[in-house]
């Protein structure tokens, strides 16, 4: 459905943010895109939406390029940007305005999220707490029923019951048609909801596997200090080293340690790779 | 919705279940909520809450019955009690019995603890 060749792009001047990458996306999946801080996940995401356009390479949706901002693609995808200003109207103004544009657009959706979201339509967007604002934005962007979502750092400015709102209406999406690629730094938050993760690092994909694959081929262990065990990956604390090892199981017994595993990609990006890939060290 | 990291998240959904039919909520041929309502009520992902579903119909739990939804199986609750007794010989068991010898804690203590409870 979205598919990235070698895409390069840069800030005036300075060094390339994201240099020859590739990604895939296909219908049907929640992806989790992780990365450190100024990785340029936004900037991807920015790309992707046709907000901003790539130096080089290009970036489709449905075949459509998505710099050229056509109609047919516009109506595919929505971003919810991390940040945002919203007008100085009320929400069921703005929800007329913008949603004739997607030719799907559910008001029926949007508003019993709004109801769970505990967000009055008939209010002015701008009066409202930025956690407001957001939660209307996640009702829109669901209700546009487009196939791609977007979401840079969703649950942020979320509070706590919210968060939890938002992982059951995410959960309750018909996916067949459609993906969402999750922008986040809240493993915690997101990490029931995704059945993909990908890591920016270095302007490139260094890493992009479904949850299965993972499950399958690492394994998530506390082990003893002095334990001769061979891993691929381990953090000192407490009670050992918390270590991920090769599996080679079909079936595991642990469950995926998301922050370990980032870490573990972000400082052994080809040590985890190999692995992946069958390569013995 | 809190998950343990100590195990995958669809094996903690197929306990929630066994804890539904070992404590008789759910009974032998009673209907359970869909793939999607179990995602929603979990806040999981779709897939998870399906693998999940996949390996209680592996284990013979639950049925699916096309176009009406899952069913919990006529012999489910003996099903997870002989699952569930050996997990607990297997798994359970042996970690207590360490943990046990650790602490120098004999079977004669936990005996008599034992019994002056029950009484």
């Amino acid at each position: 459905m979205l598919s990235i060749n070698d895409l390069s792009f840069s800030y005036k001047s300075s060094t390339p943010l994201i240099q020859n990458l590739d990604l895939n996306v296909k219908a049907g999946g929640i992806y989790g895109l992780l990365g450190l801080n100024g990785a340029g996940k936004s900037t991807l995401l920015n790309i992707i939406s046709g907000m901003l356009f790539p130096k080089k390479g290009t970036c489709s949706l449905h075949g459509n390029l998505t710099k050229t901002r056509s109609i047919e693609t516009l109506r595919e995808l929505y971003i919810l940007p991390e940040q945002f200003d919203l007008p100085k109207i009320t929400g069921d103004t703005y929800t007329n305005i913008h949603s004739p544009l997607y030719p799907r657009f559910d008001r029926k959706v949007m508003n019993e999220i709004l109801k769970v979201f505990e967000v009055d339509p008939s209010k002015q967007l701008n009066s409202q707490s930025f956690g407001q604002r957001k939660k209307f934005l996640i009702a829109f962007s669901i209700a546009t029923n487009s196939s791609l979502l977007l979401f840079d750092e969703p649950t942020n400015g979320l509070d706590i019951p919210s968060k939890s709102q938002f992982r059951r209406i995410v959960a309750s999406l018909e996916l067949q048609n459609r993906a969402i690629l999750i922008s986040t730094h809240q493993v915690r938050d997101l990490g029931s909801m995704i059945d993909h993760m990908i890591v920016l690092k270095d302007g490139k994909i260094v890493f992009n596997r479904s949850m299965d694959e993972i499950e399958m081929k690492l394994a998530f262990q506390t082990i003893d200090q002095d334990s001769p065990k061979n891993y691929l990956y381990g953090e000192e604390t407490l009670g050992g080293i918390q270590a991920i090892l090769p599996s080679y199981e079909e079936k595991s017994q642990e469950g995926i340690d998301l922050e370990l595993l980032f870490n573990s990609i972000i400082l052994k990006t080809e040590k985890m790779n190999d692995h992946f890939n069958g390569v013995s060290s | 919705m809190h998950f343990s990291e100590n195990k995958p998240i669809y094996l903690q959904i197929t306990d929630y279940f066994y804890d539904q039919i070992l404590t008789k909520k759910w009974g032998d041929g009673d209907n359970i909520p869909s793939v999607r309502e179990v995602a929603v009520l979990m806040e999981v992902n779709p897939n998870t809450a399906l693998r999940a579903f996949h390996e209680l119909q592996n284990n013979g739990i639950v049925s699916n019955k096309r176009g009406v939804g899952y069913f919990v199986t006529a012999d489910a609750y003996d099903k997870v009690l002989d699952l569930k007794k050996k997990e607990f010989f297997d798994i359970k068991l042996p970690s207590l019995f360490k943990y046990m010898k650790l602490l120098h804690i004999s079977m004669e203590e936990l005996e008599a603890l034992y019994y002056s409870d029950s009484d």
